[in-house]
């Protein structure tokens, strides 16, 4: 028991030290933060949201967000202010613009052509399929063989 | 054969793609400072400390700004360029000192040479923020009005300097 007590000690001492600290005394500010950071990338480790990433980078741009929220500046504010340094690369959900219109129309253009591609070779498939009538002959066959089938088994 | 084509052509455009992937690096995020005016700051000096450096004072100067570290090793790497380039008197390179700390600063360039008339002090990273960076070295190229022309990012090598920079400095210079 006493055993048990000290691996399940072990086991969670790492998972507190991976958590992070409380990022503001305020919880409603802490939730804004947490809203705003998880649709912001960090630029350094770029698959990583401003909420995921240890960078000192990352760690300083909460600190400015944070300080924003205080502020009390809206969203868009907020974000305007991290686009017009970082450009559109930070944001997580790219804007529809020129530059990205390929990024959103792309997926759906290859799902047209791949659902004409579909529906053009079933057609041409159903074309080349003629029916071959069954003769007599090859019924008693199909008979015969699935008795015997059924006798051995 | 046209059972090949359309297969092989599909082909050649993922290629063709791929291949342009290839040529771009993820790490360079185009700018949107480009073309803005430089954003403003008042940072002390990392010799005079109880001076500031301000890009106000600048104004009428084409000029470089390199935000560097001691603990950045591109910085080292890109180091003998910006010395080279200060001696050859092209252009001046203002450091700015960005996250460090002064005597570890101080010391690496006591060792390595001081390219920099005046190096600023952006112990927070703000002036950073402003400016865009997300990894040092970067190097702002801002002409007589104040305006960012150019951003590098990453090390300076002899061959940007050669080619794009210098050649940017003079025009900027003529206007």
């Amino acid at each position: 028991m006493i055993w048990l007590a000290f691996i399940m000690v072990l086991a969670s001492g790492p998972t507190w030290a991976g958590e992070a600290r409380p990022l503001a005394d305020d919880p409603v500010a802490e939730a804004r933060l947490k809203h705003l950071a998880v649709e912001l990338r960090c630029l350094v480790c770029q698959n990583q949201t401003l909420a995921d990433s240890n960078a000192p980078l990352a760690e300083d741009l909460r600190r400015e967000v944070r300080e924003m929220i205080a502020k009390d500046m809206s969203d868009k504010e907020i974000i305007d202010f991290l686009v017009a340094r970082y450009g559109d690369f930070v944001l997580y959900r790219p804007p529809l613009k020129a530059t990205t219109s390929l990024l959103w129309v792309g997926p759906f253009v290859l799902l047209a052509i791949g659902a004409t591609a579909l529906v053009v070779s079933l057609r041409r498939r159903a074309t080349k399929v003629t029916d071959v009538p069954v003769t007599d002959e090859e019924h008693r066959r199909v008979e015969q063989l699935l008795s015997e089938g059924g006798k051995r088994s | 054969m046209n059972r090949f084509l359309l297969p092989l052509s599909i082909f050649v455009v993922v290629v063709g793609f791929l291949g342009i992937g290839l040529t771009l690096n993820p790490r360079e995020i185009p700018s949107p400072l480009i073309g803005k005016a430089a954003p403003d700051f008042s940072q002390p000096q990392l010799y005079n400390q109880e001076q500031v450096f301000s890009p106000t004072d600048m104004k009428g100067k084409v000029w470089l700004l390199n935000f560097w570290a001691s603990w950045c090793s591109g910085c080292k790497t890109e180091h003998p360029v910006l010395m080279e380039l200060a001696r050859s008197g092209e252009v001046p390179i203002y450091g700015m000192d960005y996250k460090d700390r002064r005597e570890e600063a101080l010391t690496w360039l006591q060792r390595w040479g001081n390219p920099y008339p005046i190096v600023g002090v952006d112990d927070a990273g703000r002036v950073g923020i402003n400016y865009g960076v997300y990894g040092v070295p970067e190097t702002y190229v801002i002409d007589k009005q104040g305006m960012i022309r150019y951003k590098q990012i990453g090390p300076l090598d002899t061959d940007t300097v050669a080619k794009k920079i210098i050649p940017l400095v003079k025009q900027l210079e003529s206007q």
